[in-house]
């Protein structure tokens, strides 16, 4: 489903963010990105999403070559990923469903049954109460579980999670990690980028641990 | 089909949420928007009424003959035959002293000066229709009318005529140069608006961008934006404008009936608030454009 072939990330002067990076992840896998700040876990994320293109190497998803895409086609791939942004990225000036509504807006999904979709979502992470509130008046836990109901609502197979626990305390980020569990078990492929190595230790298909750039085997 | 007109309701709907969501920006810039198209919308306003009066006066343009008191009436035959015949001219209709005197003896104020008056005080005289009414054509004819014996003026009723529309063309170009003015004044505005616009949806924007928003679905919203500002401006212009030609009409009927034309303040016909809705709604939208071609790039 990903793969990665001798990927390197270079943002401009730095160093290499992601240095000759090389994996493949299959259909249903759970698959953990461990390694310490600045190891690069955001940076494959988001060369998976386009948001960052390789310097070189090739990036796949679903045997699609995602670093040579046109700009026009970007939108196209993002709608089928769920993504969950390591900073969240929750519109603050709309409510809890809205918020949610957002990524089935954008690919022209209204009426009722957008309506439901979106119920679904928030019912799923246990915020279907607080529809109506504003992320703002929601409490960290509750505002990543906002973000990860907005990431699963147009139903991709293909989840990534930046740092899904960040910043939750111990009972909250198991909170987290089992509704990402749950979406697993329902056949989506995940990736979850993490510096605690200790999340999803049962159930994890796979551990890539990156380190200045290079992944260990 | 169906989706792409599902894709406009939708921008539609957001861009009139965002206009209700700032309610004072939204009312300022129409103002802002309006009082701008008032100025050129008002003017040609004032010019179709000026055209109107125009065409009303200079229907048939002609030439007035007046003899002198003491011809004779031979020489009075001998001058009517010669205009008559005369290759310039279409018609000629012969206004006798007498009932001259009889006419204005039927207006109230000047029947007493008249009575007082010895004898008859107007003259024979003449209203020729000339075949070529350009001011160009009149006035040889109106030369050569003069030197007929016993004639002792000549008057062309299209000479202030013409002066009129010589104005009226100054006031045409007027008019275009307000509307071309204040149409960049329109689509600076809209330009302005949506660069804010695009800084306060800074972050809707990108994260839209990121969870798969085409650019057409980012941009749409804004269109409507600029054009819903721009028709918005056009109905407060409108609005100003009808209520002025309001105020306006009475005091002009009273000038018309002053000078005994047959004249009224028109307010503009429907069709042209429509032309004005769309030609602001038109350039609300090239402001849009031109600003989010800027803001909004890559
Ligand atoms: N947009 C950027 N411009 C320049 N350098 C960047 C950019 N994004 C990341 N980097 C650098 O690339 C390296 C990897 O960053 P990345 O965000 O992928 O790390 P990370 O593993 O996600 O770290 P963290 O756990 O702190 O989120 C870091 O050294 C970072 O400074
Ligand atoms: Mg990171």
């Amino acid at each position: 489903m990903i793969r990665f072939e001798h990927v390197v990330k270079r943002y401009p002067p730095g160093g290499d963010a992601l240095a000759d990076v090389s994996f493949a992840i299959g259909k249903g896998e759970l698959a953990m990105i461990a390694g310490h700040s600045g190891a690069g876990k955001s940076t494959l994320l988001k060369l998976i999403s386009a948001i960052e293109r390789p310097t070189s190497g090739t990036v796949l998803v679903n045997g699609q070559n995602v670093g040579a895409l046109k700009r026009q086609a970007l939108p196209y791939l993002r709608r089928n990923l769920g993504i969950v942004f390591q900073d969240q990225k929750l519109l603050f000036d709309r409510s809890v469903f809205d918020n949610v509504m957002l990524p089935l807006a954008l690919s022209g999904f209204q009426g009722r049954e957008a309506d439901r979709r979106v119920r679904a979502a928030l019912d799923k992470v246990g915020l279907l109460a607080r529809e109506r509130a504003m992320p703002m008046a929601l409490s960290g836990g509750e505002q990543q579980k906002l973000a990860l109901a907005r990431a699963v609502v147009n139903r991709p197979n293909l989840l990534l999670a930046d740092e899904p626990t960040a910043h939750l305390d111990a009972d909250t980020a198991k909170d987290v990690c089992a509704i990402l569990r749950e979406f697993h078990r329902v056949g989506v492929t995940l990736l979850i980028a993490s510096y605690d190595a200790t999340l999803f230790a049962d159930g994890m298909t796979r551990r890539l641990t990156l380190q200045q750039g290079r992944l260990l085997s | 089909m169906k989706s792409w007109l599902a894709q406009h309701r939708q921008a539609l709907g957001l861009a009139l949420q965002r206009l209700a969501a700032n309610r004072l920006d939204t009312l300022l810039a129409a103002l802002a928007v309006g009082i701008a198209l008032a100025l050129p919308a008002g003017g040609q306003m004032l010019l179709a009424n000026a055209l109107q009066l125009a065409r009303n006066l200079s229907a048939t343009p002609q030439i007035s003959v007046f003899m002198a008191l003491d011809a004779e009436p031979k020489t009075i035959v001998e001058v009517e035959n010669k205009i008559r015949g005369h290759a310039g001219v279409a018609g000629l209709r012969r206004l006798p002293r007498s009932e001259t005197l009889a006419r204005m003896k039927k207006n109230q104020g000047l029947r007493d000066v008249i009575e007082a008056l010895p004898g008859n005080p107007f003259p024979e005289a003449f209203v020729v229709t000339p075949r070529d009414e350009s001011p160009a054509a009149m006035e040889p004819l109106r030369n050569e009318f003069a030197k007929l014996p016993k004639v002792e003026h000549v008057q062309l009723d299209s000479a202030w005529v013409s002066r009129l529309d010589a104005l009226l063309r100054l006031g045409r170009i007027a008019v275009w140069l307000l509307a071309a003015l204040f149409g960049v004044g329109l689509v600076a505005i809209t330009f302005n608006t949506i660069r804010l616009q695009v800084l306060t949806q800074r972050a809707e924007i990108e994260v839209s961008r990121l969870l798969g928003a085409t650019d057409a679905f980012i941009r749409r919203p804004f269109y409507y934006h600029g054009a819903l500002q721009g028709i918005s401006g056009g109905l407060v212009a409108w609005v100003i404008v009808s209520v002025a030609a309001l105020l306006l009409q009475a005091p002009v009927a009273e000038i018309a009936r002053l000078y005994a034309f047959d004249f009224s303040l028109e307010l503009p016909p429907v069709i042209q608030g429509l032309q004005l809705l769309g030609v602001a709604a038109a350039l609300g939208w090239l402001g849009s454009a031109l600003s989010i071609g800027r803001h909004l790039g890559d």
